[in-house]
């Protein structure tokens, strides 16, 4: 079935699914939003446990995503993760070291005799939060605004000389850090944290029976929302008017073209529409409950969240298709990534592409796993009686 | 290459080494505790009996604090391929890459979503479903570990790939034989079965706890018996496959082969050194220096493991590096200067494809082809040749620490079940007290287990086609130095946490 595709076809396929994964790993960042939210929510002891354990039987679910958007990504395109990870070294550790000290916080934050206390499991959850999403968006942004790196395949060659044999290399003065000092870039960062954020307060809203979190919920939502459309419509902006890395499909040569991301849009109509579209949706998603809370609050994660899922998706759409670098070199335009030249070979691609058939069998036990678990909103009462929390 | 940074290899060695094998002191708990807890919630389904489901709860508390660590320690794992060995990510990634992302479809998600009804739905869904949640864990734990041994394997074992000169990488051409090579199988059982072995050792050394407290009586041997059984039959299958890994080890690492054994001067009817002490110093440029100060030997054994034969030859490390013509053997002088041959030969094709020359381009790709098994050897065409012998003592005294610690622990799977069947365990203190010291014991196997496998086939990240100085990132070493001090930090100070959180809850025994 796959072996019949063009080699083109699976590398767009494959496109495709790495920018649905990423758009799905935005989403579900709520989760570290919410760690960012623990104290402001929550006032009491009981209170703050409520909102832990919510996060808590989420959490996994956002850390495997990331695991497997990581795997991906290194099976479809190796390139990137090759010249990427090792490249901007200190973005990726940073956010790697803030996940780590996740995973164990949840588990070990209430436990008797944790060595830390229970504080410091809290504020780690909040680094998570807050380098989490301000970093995964910034390093995203560079996929508009270039990084500086070299790739040269033939180094491998290199048996003598100065040079080691490796293929690519950084030229950037901090190893990927420099991205955080672009405004561009940051405000994508900010953006997606404030998002989180604005998703947590909805998923709250979604799950939580208690009158007195509730009103904090509706303040916040209010507080983080505006810095969120803020900070996102500077990046876009910014995004439709600046010019692009673009590939002439023929001679394979990067160039610069103005209004290029803008040219995107309009010369692929669908993915105009998911994007305004799920900017639409993120936008309802979140005045709706502002504006008929008791009512319309509990719908306003899964419109928000959609929307989430398809403006992230459309945008790495923007990033990859239509002959468009995806990951481009301000260094040496030569070198700059796209889905042609950075991916795996068509047999990699095709014995992937079945593996990607698993997916839908994937969400479906998901979904039902946890209807069986969340069937109903949660109170302080029904946490206490847990046998197992957080 | 003389301009190799050693110091950005050894720190980017050293790094994930530490890393690994800090993950690797979680994964195997969770590998076989994971189906301990399964089996004991089949006998509470099965019986009725509430006194299972009080057990059941509790090794799974116990469960939950290793498997947050072990999470939190894999996620750098995967990580740093592409951070620290990025060379090593684009050079075989196409095939690599695949195994890693299926290990996230198929298996940690499996994982991740039954682990919340196995915790969290006792109460929420009926009995039935709840078991097969905690079997569902189990079997994404365990298919985890298939997919990144599959990975590992494919590393000691390269198949079912071929150089693309075009991009200048190695890409798969059959999947079926990444997957299912007789390394990746064997592997694999190997390395799951020591996970079960130890985690039964684990369940029977804090049982043997409970029992020299005077506490918990029944749920101490009730435990005792799942968790013997089970590791009797895991640990005969150890001793099985790590024979079957020796004798893949023979036939496809010969260096790595010789290295644990100690042997330097190839010869028919091997005897294996069970026991033994090396030589101080020794070093392949005078191998007619004693190879032992001591050694208790069984003939012809060596050769009979590497090779089912007792009339066998096994090589030695001399026969390696400098060569046997009577057994067919190149030397690695001659191999460093074929591969030498095939690196410039790429290089030459490339250029011949630029310049458009179809002559040139046939030549080169004729001899890249013809000289290709020792492509990895050509960076060491400007180098001591002996860089490529690992280091000898440690994987020689690993691996004899590991199967003698094998045995102990068959030993004490049959004696203590025995005890507990005639009910008379908790009158010997002695076997109580060795029961629960040999919990450090299973762990110094299983990392020792990993010692022999990864530093004997040193300096290979991918067995004779990429060295670890070809295969690293191009960044400083001290910043690699500074993130290896960081991870140091970080997992010492959680590892302690979770010893501090597990001996508590251990001392709170099973909830009433
Ligand atoms: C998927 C592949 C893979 C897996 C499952 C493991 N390793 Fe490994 N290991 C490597 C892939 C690798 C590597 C990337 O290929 C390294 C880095 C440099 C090298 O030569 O091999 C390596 C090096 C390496 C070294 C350094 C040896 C030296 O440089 O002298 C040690 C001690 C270990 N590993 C130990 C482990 C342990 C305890 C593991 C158990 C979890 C483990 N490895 C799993
Ligand atoms: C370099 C090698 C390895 C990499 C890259 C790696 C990667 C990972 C990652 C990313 C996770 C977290 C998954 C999650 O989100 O739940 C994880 C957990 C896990 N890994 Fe590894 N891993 C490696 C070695 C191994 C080995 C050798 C085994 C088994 C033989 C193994 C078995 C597991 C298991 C069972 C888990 C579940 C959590 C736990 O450890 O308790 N891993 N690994
Ligand atoms: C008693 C007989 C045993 C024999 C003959 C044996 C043999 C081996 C061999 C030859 C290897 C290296 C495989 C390679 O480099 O590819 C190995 C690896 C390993 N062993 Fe054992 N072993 C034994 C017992 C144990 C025990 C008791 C444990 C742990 C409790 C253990 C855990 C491991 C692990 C974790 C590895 C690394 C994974 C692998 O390479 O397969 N082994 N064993």
């Amino acid at each position: 079935m796959f072996e019949t595709l063009s080699y083109i076809t699976l590398q767009q396929y494959w496109w495709i699914i790495i920018s649905l994964l990423g758009a799905i790993l935005v989403f579900l960042m709520f989760v570290q939003g919410g760690q960012t939210l623990i104290y402001t929510l929550g006032k009491s002891e009981d209170e703050r446990t409520l909102l832990v354990n919510l996060l808590g039987r989420k959490w996994e679910f956002t850390f495997t995503t990331l695991v497997t958007f990581g795997g991906a990504f290194f099976a479809s395109f190796p390139l990137f993760y090759s010249t990427s990870f090792g490249g901007a070294y200190w973005v990726w550790l940073l956010i790697l070291i803030a996940f780590v000290v996740q995973a164990v916080s949840y588990e070990y934050r209430k436990k008797p005799n944790n060595l830390f206390g229970k504080k410091t499991f809290e504020i780690l959850l909040f680094i998570n939060g807050l380098l989490g999403t301000v970093l995964i968006g910034t390093a995203v942004a560079t996929f508009f605004t270039g990084s500086e790196f070299l790739i040269d395949k033939m180094n491998i060659t290199k048996l003598t000389g100065g040079k080691m044999p490796i293929i690519s290399e950084w030229t950037g003065p901090a190893n990927g850090l420099e991205a955080a000092l672009n405004f561009q870039n940051i405000s994508l960062g900010i953006a997606v944290f404030f998002l989180s954020r604005v998703l947590a307060l909805l998923y709250f809203m979604n799950r939580i029976k208690n009158t007195e979190i509730m009103e904090r919920v509706k303040k916040q939502l209010i507080y983080n929302a505006i810095p969120f459309v803020v900070f996102f419509l500077i990046f876009t902006i910014w995004l439709i008017l600046s010019p692009g890395f673009a590939v002439n499909p023929i001679s394979k040569v990067v160039f610069i073209e103005p209004y290029k991301y803008l040219h995107n849009l309009l010369s692929m109509p669908i993915v105009s529409i998911l994007f305004l579209f799920g900017i639409l949706m993120v936008l309802v998603g979140i005045i709706r409950p502002i504006t008929c809370f008791t009512k319309c609050g509990t719908k306003g994660i899964w419109l928000t969240g959609i929307g989430t899922i398809l403006t992230v998706f459309s945008l790495l759409l923007i990033a990859g298709f239509n002959n468009t670098a995806y990951y481009p070199s301000t260094f040496d335009l030569q070198s700059s990534l796209t889905i042609e030249n950075s991916s795996s070979s068509q047999y990699t691609l095709t014995v992937m592409s079945y593996v990607s058939l698993l997916v839908p069998f994937v969400i479906a036990y998901i979904w039902y796993a946890w209807r069986s678990i969340d069937n109903k909103k949660i109170d302080i009462e029904e946490i206490n009686n847990e046998t197992h929390i957080y | 290459m003389e301009h190799v940074d050693f110091s950005l290899v050894d720190w980017s060695r050293a790094q994930f080494a530490l890393t690994a094998m800090y993950h690797w002191l979680f994964v195997p708990l969770t590998l076989g505790l994971s189906i301990i807890i399964a089996l004991m919630e089949s006998l509470y389904v099965k019986t009725g009996n509430p006194e299972w489901k009080r057990i059941t709860k509790f090794w799974m508390t116990l469960f939950g604090i290793n498997f947050a660590i072990g999470v939190a320690t894999g996620i750098i794992l995967e990580f740093e391929f592409g951070t620290n060995w990025s060379n090593y990510s684009w050079f075989v990634g196409d095939i690599f890459g695949a195994p890693l992302a299926i290990e996230g479809i198929m298996a940690f998600f499996l994982e991740s979503t039954f682990i919340a009804v196995m915790f969290f739905g006792w109460n929420k869904v009926s009995k039935k479903f709840h078991l097969l949640s905690t079997w569902l864990v189990a079997i994404g734990a365990n298919l985890s570990a298939l997919w990144i041994l599959v990975a590992n394997a494919w590393m000691q074992f390269p198949t079912g790939m071929k150089f693309n000169l075009d991009t200048a990488r190695n890409e798969m051409v059959n999947f079926w034989d990444v997957i299912g090579s007789p390394v990746a199988l064997n592997k694999f059982s190997h390395t799951v079965l020591s996970g079960y072995l130890l985690a039964a050792i684990f369940v029977i050394g804090i049982s043997a706890w409970f029992l020299l407290k005077n506490r918990e009586q029944l749920f101490a041997k009730k435990s005792i018996i799942v968790a013997s059984i089970f590791g009797l039959v895991s640990s005969l299958l150890v001793i099985f496959t790590g024979d079957g890994s020796a004798r893949n080890m023979a036939k496809y690492q010969p260096m790595k082969f010789a290295a644990m054994e100690n042997l330097y001067i190839g010869q028919q009817n091997a005897p294996l050194a069970a026991i033994g002490f090396l030589q101080k110093n020794k070093t392949e440029t005078d191998p007619k220096k004693q190879d032992f100060l001591f050694k208790i030997e069984i003939p012809n054994m060596l050769s009979y493991m590497a090779f089912l034969d007792p009339n066998a030859y096994v090589p030695g490390i001399h026969d390696l590096v400098k060569g046997n013509e009577e057994h067919n053997i190149l030397s690695y002088k001659e191999r460093s200067e074929r591969g030498e041959v095939v690196i410039n030969s790429l290089a030459d094709y490339k250029n011949a494809k630029k310049a458009g020359n179809d002559s040139l381009i046939q030549l080169s790709l004729s001899k890249f082809r013809k000289n290709y098994p020792h492509f990895g050897y050509g960076f060491y065409a400007n180098r001591d040749v002996n860089e490529l012998i690992p280091n000898v003592p440690v994987t020689f005294y690993s691996f004899r620490i590991m199967v003698g610690l094998g045995f102990h622990f068959i030993l004490l799977f049959i004696v203590i079940l025995i005890l507990t069947l005639k009910n008379k365990v908790e009158k010997k203190r002695i076997v109580l007290y060795t029961a629960l010291w040999t919990i450090p014991l299973a762990y110094i196997a299983s990392e020792l287990g990993w010692v022999v496998a990864e530093v004997g086939r040193q300096p290979w990240v991918i067995q004779d086609v990429l060295p670890t100085i070809a295969a690293v990132s191009q960044i400083k070493s001290s910043s690699v130095q500074l993130t290896f001090w960081i991870f140091f930090i970080i997992f010492t100070g959680l590892l302690i946490a979770e010893i501090k959180i597990m001996t508590t809850q251990i001392k709170k025994g099973p909830a009433n």
